[in-house]
């Protein structure tokens, strides 16, 4: 074992994780902790742009940012928190700018911006261009840009060390008022088995997303919510969880994301009968209505037999109206994808297309200072979450496209400068003896299994979970799919305890730890359907057949799910309101 | 042409094929018939379907036949560059080469790039091709006081470093390079892309000093134009072109 001892530890570097590395390592001796080589994390996966009301191609103003947010996540935003989000996004697109981002540009020089999903003039009047893009490697150049800023910076990686477990002073639980302070975090060392404990002051979630509770899915197959789960398991509340985003653009039967600039574009989705349906769903703004809204649309015109393919279960992304080149210069990744992965050219056929499971807008409950809460009073001292891991919430119930990179970028800074300033006043808590007992353990046991008597396979598992969650928690839910899916991952999660892994080395043994990230996806898939069953009413991108309209008299309110010695607890919290009074969401 | 239910339907025609994958393996803790270190080789026999990648070939020997089997992947659609491999005795993603492409009557063999060296399996140490785009400095410079808003650059500008910001580090050009495979000093095609990018950018002022470093011993002038690295590259940077650019820029003294 050996032990560290630094200001600031963040965990995770992608887009949030870096960002807070640029301002924490500034102020104060910081260390990133990554699973993941940085360049490898799933900030580069994203794809066509970060809102900014810049207005550098036409009329545009941080209020309507803020309406579109509001209205975009369904009414569940914290309204003070998207006022930041929006506000602080110019000054997060020109310090990328600053940085050496490579934005397209317009003729005049400028930053040059497209239109996407739910970004509109004047409270809905029409589609804005408001999304500051790459062509649609946005995601990427941002993740290379904060890598190359970070070496400038010369910040310190572990590049693949697991953070495995979160030390506290004491139980988050605890009484209300009480002081609860992080003490650190630890981990293990992908290349040599080795644990490692790091004495921290302050830590920093940016684990990212979940995506992998689900089979369709366009996440990496490294997404698998270790931060959330950590935190669960520690007894911090997780918010929001039952609110996942089915991007409506994967590739139909891989889940690959195809991005809303496709739309933004001037892409269109039709049906087996060649129509445009978003005219039906989104009068307005039709194939750029909100993600939720057009998933939702797609789903229903497969399930009414307006679908696609043999089996009539997808519908198409028609770019063949594009001009090639235009397609070249803007949509250069998302065209290949199609190519190599499904063999059509989208030049002259349109793209099968099904929704994906995409983003978590819940997670772990922060201020609007990146620090995390214990309840829906008292944050914990020195515990931070930024990016996908984290609940602001900006998001509501439904993320606007191109409101994550921006997120990442405003509230990865909030996250490091408040982390740094902290640590700076304190001297911390020290690790208990056996702080890494819990992590050896977990460790141990699992090696043990190797020629054991254990009869389940993690893979087998894994693939019964994400079958489940596609077919009962997706685009719709029921009381009966869900309590069908509450079943069955009850059953999972007792035959994961009688799992045999096959290596038992210590050096790059990747199918350990596939085990120990599967035991994050179920503990997680547990706490989204409990929340689902709970919230009867359809909010945003939540939807129950049996309870088909949103209902502010009962659920205007966050979820919060505890777990305990008894189980998951749920509990709620209140939502900040300030200037936008829930009205009906219509596009 | 118009979107109707006669459309292409490939993603619903999967015919299902036996192939044979052939894999360089190496246990550096030892197996009880490999000692610790040993590099071998191990078939496996699978049968797959039309639109499989390599990748879900891999995944289906880790996750239904031996577990230990182990390589670095993550977003599994070519865009974070962590599954470079040696297909076949070319450099390419697992996760963008499809079984049917690679004739899989035949087995497919499957190492570890070269040229770095092999931690187990297919993982090799990816630190040394890191240092060496650390040494090129790819990050902007400037002079001068910071503008309010964003540094102006024209459409053109901007198009003229276009292609290596593509790059996503995924080491298949430089571990593709028989220059990289033999001269340990050599920074290799990644780094000088990783310059490139930031040498052609109207932006940046700080072209002279990676030049300056290209132009050492270990730099620019190694490169034999093999144009492995190009064929290699699995973003479709011209990577050979690149080399070239910066090579007449040192001979020119004009970017």
């Amino acid at each position: 074992m050996t032990e560290h001892e630094y200001d600031v530890v963040i965990v995770g570097a992608g887009g949030a994780g870096m960002r807070a590395a640029l301002e924490s390592s500034q102020r104060a001796k910081t260390a990133v902790l990554t699973k993941l080589y940085p360049t490898r994390s799933h900030t580069g996966a994203a794809q066509g742009g970060m809102a900014a009301a810049l207005a550098n191609v036409e009329e545009d103003n941080v209020e309507w940012h803020v309406f579109d947010t509001i209205k975009g996540g369904d009414y569940l935003v914290d309204q003070d928190a998207a006022q930041i989000l929006c506000e602080e996004a110019v000054q997060a697109v020109l310090d990328l700018e600053k940085m050496g981002l490579p934005f397209n540009r317009t003729t005049a020089g400028k930053i040059d911006q497209r239109r996407f999903g739910g970004h509109t003039r004047d409270h809905g009047k029409a589609a804005v261009r408001r999304a500051c893009y790459a062509a649609d490697r946005t995601g990427h150049m941002i993740l290379q840009t904060l890598y190359q800023q970070c070496i400038k910076q010369d910040v310190e990686f572990f590049n693949e060390f697991y953070v495995l477990d979160l030390i506290l002073n004491d139980d988050p639980q605890s009484a209300e008022g009480k002081d609860v302070a992080v003490a650190g975090v630890i981990a293990y060392e992908l290349s040599t088995g080795q644990i490692h404990t790091f004495r921290a002051k302050s830590v920093i979630f940016a684990t990212g997303g979940a995506g992998k509770v689900f089979k369709t899915t366009s996440n990496a197959h490294t997404l698998t919510g270790d931060g959330m789960a950590l935190a669960l398991r520690r007894g911090i509340p997780l918010e929001d969880m039952e609110f996942f985003q089915f991007h409506p653009t994967g590739l139909a039967g891989l889940g690959i994301l195809l991005s809303e600039a496709a739309r933004g574009e001037g892409g269109i989705l039709r049906n087996s009968e060649g129509e445009r349906f978003m005219e039906r769903y989104a009068p307005t703004i039709k194939d750029l209505a909100p993600r939720d809204v057009v998933a939702r649309a797609m789903a229903n015109e497969v399930r009414e037999g307006r679908g696609c393919g043999p089996n009539k279960d997808y519908v198409l992304l028609d770019l063949t109206h594009l001009e090639p080149a235009h397609i070249d210069e803007k949509l250069p990744d998302i065209t290949e994808f199609a190519r190599t992965y499904l063999g059509v050219e989208p030049y002259t056929e349109p793209v099968p297309v099904f929704p994906t499971a995409h983003y978590a807008m819940g997670g772990v409950p922060t201020t609007n200072n990146a620090e995390v809460l214990r309840n829906n009073h008292d944050t914990i001292k020195g515990l931070y979450a930024a990016g996908e891991v984290a609940c602001v919430s900006v998001h509501g119930s439904n993320r606007l496209g191109t409101n994550s990179l921006l997120d990442i970028n405003v509230f990865g800074r909030r996250a490091g400068i408040a982390a740094a300033e902290y640590a700076l006043t304190t001297e911390g808590y020290d690790l208990p003896a056996d702080a890494s007992a819990l992590v050896s353990d977990q460790v141990e046991k699992l090696r043990a299994t190797v020629g054991g008597g254990g009869t389940e396979r993690v893979a087998d598992i894994r693939r019964e979970l994400q079958a489940t969650m596609d077919r009962n928690v997706q685009v719709f839910r029921t009381s009966e799919s869900l309590a069908e899916a509450h079943t069955l991952v009850g059953e999972l999660q007792a035959r994961f305890k009688n799992i045999a892994i096959h290596d038992r080395g210590a050096r790059f043994n990747t199918d350990l730890l596939e085990a120990v990230e599967l035991g994050f996806l179920l503990d997680l898939a547990e706490v989204v359907i409990l929340g689902a069953e709970h919230r009867k009413e359809s909010r945003g991108g939540h939807y129950r057949e049996d309870f088909p309209t949103r209902d502010d008299k009962n659920f205007m309110k966050h979820t919060m799910a505890y777990k305990t010695k008894d189980g998951i607890r749920l509990d709620t919290k209140p939502v900040v309101v300030t200037k936008y009074q829930p009205m009906e969401r219509k596009y | 042409m118009t979107a109707t239910a006669e459309a292409p339907t490939k993603a619903g025609e999967v015919p299902s094929f036996d192939v044979t994958l052939r894999i360089q393996r190496m246990d550096p803790d030892g197996t009880p018939d490999h000692p610790a270190g040993e590099e071998y080789w191990e078939e496996f026999t699978l049968t797959m379907h039309g639109t499989d990648r390599v990748l879900d070939a891999l995944h289906k020997i880790k996750w239904d036949v031996d577990g230990s089997l182990a390589f670095r992947r993550s977003c599994a659609h070519g865009v974070c560059g962590s599954d470079a491999m040696r297909i076949n005795a070319k450099n390419r993603l697992a996760c963008k080469t499809l079984l049917k492409d690679l004739n899989p009557k035949r087995p497919i063999t499957i190492e570890p790039i070269k040229g770095l060296p092999v931690e187990k399996d297919l993982i090799v140490d990816m630190e040394p091709f890191f240092a060496s785009y650390r040494e090129i400095m790819p990050f902007l410079m400037t002079s001068g006081p910071t503008p309010e808003r964003e540094r102006l650059q024209s459409p053109e500008e901007r198009a003229r470093f276009d292609d290596t910001t593509k790059c996503i580090m995924c080491a298949a050009c430089t571990t593709s390079c028989p220059v990289f495979w033999t001269d340990g000093q050599y920074f290799g095609p990644q780094a000088i892309v990783g310059a490139h990018r930031f040498i052609f950018d109207s932006r940046d002022e700080g072209e002279w000093d990676r030049l300056e470093i290209l132009n050492d011993k270990a730099g620019v002038w190694k490169c034999r134009t093999a144009f492995n690295c190009t064929e290699a590259c699995p973003r479709g940077i011209e990577v050979t072109k690149a080399i070239s650019e910066v090579k007449k820029a040192l001979n020119t003294g004009a970017v």
